[in-house]
């Protein structure tokens, strides 16, 4: 067998196709690749030492605090006209309703009938919470450590919740006319139907998987712009309604 | 890439700034990690293109007295901890002597740990193209570190 020529060995080193049958065999019968090898690896294992610092704790909500606010509001889905949000909390209410949520189902349901900037603001509050606890279902599952089996029974919990619940969200983004948000939760469902599905203690094949799915479909990055745009519009429309009042 | 944290947050609030504008043309067939370390890594070279431009050295946020980097090793003695300073220098040194495709390239193989495959699509170029790109990094860090890290000294 010819020797491995350095390409080879740093391909090698890798884990990378290296185009030579056995080259693991033939490092160990060959001294003179074996002696480069070792080099290759010397110097790679020194190169180490120039690695990136882990980031700090808080790095993620630093970065996320400059750049929210830098960040366009949206005109779609969260700036559908009132009647729509109106309408869509009306059924959030309901389905709350149904669900013995609120113990006081009457007065409740006709607040949101009469006033339909309150529902807006209702709905916008339940979109904003459902798009917080799914963030942290999935940040449980992306910031687990890969290399040991991973509880989710709480989440899939959650999951289960976020499911029932996305239906409303996904139907309003729709008849705004918002393909994109309607896309987003519809990614978001089959990730926690997913979950959902799961079994309860992952092990870090399956683990990696999952996780190898959030990073494909980039959803926790979507979901944290979704709910910046969500709550921008909610500290406008909470100006706009104090402007309101004073005059 | 960027060799110092300041900077290399910039380029994460950039990042994200760019990937959020244009999230529209994100093209679903790609990989949505790829994309966002395509989008990354031309922050990074667009970075580093006009502090070169600028002739500006990169700011060090280190402070003079923090501890050196440490090679992996179970007795941290004085010799050893002045050999890791020493490979750290010039492996700075020679990081900075290779093209931005070679730097790219090897950051994203060796410390990001992505196939090759993967840094092809990063970086826009044939899958032969990044292979070389890393290589000839490795060349070039090889003959900057082959002296000091050699068993023989």
């Amino acid at each position: 067998m010819n020797h491995l020529n350095e390409e080879q060995l740093v391909l090698y080193f890798y884990g990378e196709e290296t185009g030579v049958p056995d080259a693991a065999g033939h490092l160990e019968t060959c001294s003179a690749c074996s002696q480069v090898y070792s080099s290759i690896k010397r110097v790679l294992h020194a190169a180490d030492s120039f690695a990136a610092p882990q980031p700090a704790e808080d790095f993620d909500a630093r970065i996320w605090e400059r750049i929210a606010p830098r960040l366009p509001a949206r005109h779609t889905f969260l700036t559908a006209p009132v009647w729509q949000w109106a309408a869509a909390a009306g059924v959030l209410l309901a389905a709350s309703l149904a669900g013995s949520f609120y113990p006081t189902p009457k007065p409740v349901r006709t607040i949101a009938a009469a006033d339909p900037q309150t529902g807006e603001r209702i709905l916008r509050l339940a979109v904003s919470d459902y798009l917080d606890r799914s963030q942290m279902v999935l940040a449980e599952v992306a910031n687990a450590n890969p290399r040991r089996p991973l509880d989710i029974s709480v989440e899939q919990e959650s999951a289960e919740d976020l499911v029932a619940e996305s239906r409303l969200y996904r139907q309003t983004a729709l008849r705004t006319g918002d393909a994109a948000v309607a896309g987003l939760l519809d990614d978001l469902d089959r990730v926690m139907l997913e979950i959902t599905h799961s079994p309860a203690r992952l092990t870090p094949a399956e683990l990696e998987k999952l996780r190898d799915k959030l990073d494909n479909e980039g959803i926790l990055f979507k979901i944290r712009v979704l709910g910046a745009n969500v709550r921008a519009q909610q500290a406008t429309a909470v100006r706009a309604s104090g402007a309101e009042r004073k005059s | 890439m960027t060799e110092n944290t300041q900077d290399a947050e910039d380029v994460v609030q950039e990042s994200f700034l760019r990937a959020y504008r244009q999230l529209g043309r994100f093209d679903e067939r790609a990989s949505f990690g790829t994309w966002i370390y395509r989008i990354a890594t031309n922050c990074a070279l667009d970075m580093v293109r006009v502090r070169k431009r600028r002739n500006q050295a990169p700011v060090t946020t280190e402070q003079p007295g923090d501890a050196v980097p440490e090679l992996p090793s179970l007795d941290p003695s004085p010799e050893r901890l002045t050999l890791s300073g020493e490979v750290r220098e010039r492996l700075a040194v020679a990081m900075n002597q290779l093209s931005k495709t070679e730097r790219a390239a090897f950051v994203l193989r060796h410390y990001e740990g992505l196939r090759l495959e993967e840094i092809s699509q990063v970086l826009e170029c044939q899958p032969g193209a990044a292979k070389h790109s890393v290589f000839r990094a490795v060349q070039k860090l090889r003959r900057a570190l082959e002296p000091i890290v050699s068993p023989v000294r």
